[in-house]
């Protein structure tokens, strides 16, 4: 446990690489997702089927797999070559989550009654204008709840890219207890604890969103 | 009232009187279902037209479809001389020109009320955001709710929200009101004072096309009554001679239960 404690910078670095690949990819897979979520809903069948299978196959593959394409499969195909592993990771993990956040906002939209967009159409607004302005922000906050557990898993499944050489959290934990073998328990708990903080600033941000959200309406 | 630089189309205006509505052999299906039956209806200029009819009848499809939220099979709809546009952005602008009230108001429930009110001149007319909110404000002074213009829809009654809505399709302008059942939906107290304000519409020359079972409105307000039963037209007359000798069954048996109460 001394050797935790007398090296905390390694501890305080490897979170940080996890609060950097949660907030990457949380921003890409929330990018991307919205986007999916709002082909699907949309009116041209092509960008409909092109989002569902995008659904589909990649919400039906595991994450581990996800990163061996990234990792090694689409340097093969000659993408990607040597780029950072931590925008890697992103990639990985924020392709992996969109589909997830692509449905959480789709359950949001099917929530907006369609009188909202029929109004917002009837007052001459385009598609995109009716996505941007009417529907989309109150499908958002209709999806709080559920995108705060996509996100959370998201922070947690970063984790994976551990095999992969990038030393986050997950990663640093492991280094630890090859050294300190008779310490696992004690390791894992204070390993435990930092994803736990993490993941529970996720779960206030949505409390307080939802809370702002009800005021206003 | 305060009267505002509204829509230009008072009595004096010349163009009154020219046809501004055309629906020509309109059929539409649900399924195997014939909702409009060979639909031909003239509104001119200036001229408000009440459709009435037992439900089901296809009235509010009907209403629907001049601004396409219903999509028709087949005939033809002309709005100031031009087609309907297909689905895209010119559809989009045609929509922009004729104004709809729901039966179920549709406030933007995430927007105060003044944004409702200017989100359609800033985002489709392109007007500055000031100059919106001042022709917003005028609105919803005309409409009777200028008190209420930082609340958000839940907070207002049925009544005023319907008010706001009114409002908020004038701010763009219209060349026609559509009203979809726009009573329908309100307790009796709150009725008088929308219709109030769909009456003072109709005076300043607003050409209108009203869905509604308001006789009242109707005998008051429309020029003209369409009454409609199973998809078809079946009659276009005065108010008058609609009310007080009716041709044809349907109409004298609708008429008969809904003045019976």
């Amino acid at each position: 446990m001394d050797d935790v404690f007398s090296n905390f910078d390694l501890v305080l670095k490897a979170f940080w690489m996890t609060v950097q690949l949660a907030v990457l990819s949380g921003v890409a897979a929330m990018v991307l997702g919205t986007l999916l979520a709002a082909m699907r809903v949309g009116p041209v069948a092509v960008l409909r089927t092109v989002a569902s299978t995008y659904v589909t196959v990649v919400r039906n593959t595991p994450l581990l797999v996800m990163c061996v394409f990234v990792f090694f499969a689409a340097p093969n195909l000659g993408l990607l070559v040597g780029t950072p592993f931590l925008v890697k990771g992103t990639i990985a993990v924020g392709l992996y989550t969109a589909p997830f956040v692509a449905e959480a906002i789709r359950s949001g939209v099917n929530a907006v009654p369609l009188g909202q967009a029929e109004a917002a159409r009837a007052i001459g607004m385009t598609f995109a204008q009716n996505m941007r302005h009417v529907v989309l922000p109150q499908a958002f906050r209709a999806s709080v709840p559920p995108l705060a557990s996509t996100l959370i898993a998201m922070t947690k499944n970063t984790s994976v890219v551990a095999v992969f050489g990038i030393m986050e959290a997950t990663a640093r934990m492991r280094y630890f207890v090859n050294r300190n073998a008779d310490d696992t328990i004690l390791i894992f708990v204070v390993f435990a604890i930092g994803y736990i903080l993490l993941v529970e600033l996720i779960s206030l941000g949505a409390v307080g969103l939802e809370r702002r959200w009800k005021a206003a309406r | 009232m305060t009267v505002t630089d509204d829509a230009p189309v008072g009595s004096g205006t010349p163009r009154s009187g020219e046809p501004l509505v055309e629906l020509t052999e309109v059929q539409k299906y649900y399924g195997g279902l014939h909702v409009l039956q060979d639909i031909d209806l003239t509104v001119d200029r200036g001229e408000v037209v009440v459709v009435i009819g037992p439900s089901g009848s296809g009235k509010s499809t009907l209403c629907r479809t001049i601004n396409r939220l219903e999509p028709i099979d087949s005939g033809r709809i002309l709005v100031d001389g031009a087609p309907l546009p297909q689905e895209g952005r010119a559809l989009a602008r045609h929509r922009a020109d004729v104004g709809m009230v729901f039966q179920s108001f549709n406030l933007f429930a995430h927007k105060t009320i003044l944004q409702n009110v200017t989100l359609g001149p800033i985002k489709v007319r392109g007007l500055a955001k000031g100059e919106a909110e001042t022709r917003a404000r005028e609105l919803l002074e005309r409409v009777g709710v200028a008190q209420q213009a930082d609340k958000y829809p839940a907070q207002l009654s049925g009544g005023q929200q319907q008010r706001v809505a009114i409002a908020r399709a004038l701010a763009m302008d219209p060349k026609v009101m559509l009203f979809d059942e726009p009573t329908s939906a309100l307790d009796p107290e709150m009725i008088k004072e929308v219709l109030d304000v769909m009456v003072d519409l109709a005076e300043r020359g607003m050409t209108m096309i009203v869905v509604t079972h308001e006789m009242g409105f109707a005998r008051t307000a429309a020029n003209r009554v369409v009454f409609m039963a199973d998809g078809r037209i079946l009659e276009t007359t005065d108010p008058e001679t609609f009310f007080t000798s009716p041709e044809s069954d349907r109409a004298k048996d609708f008429l008969g239960k809904i003045l019976k109460h």
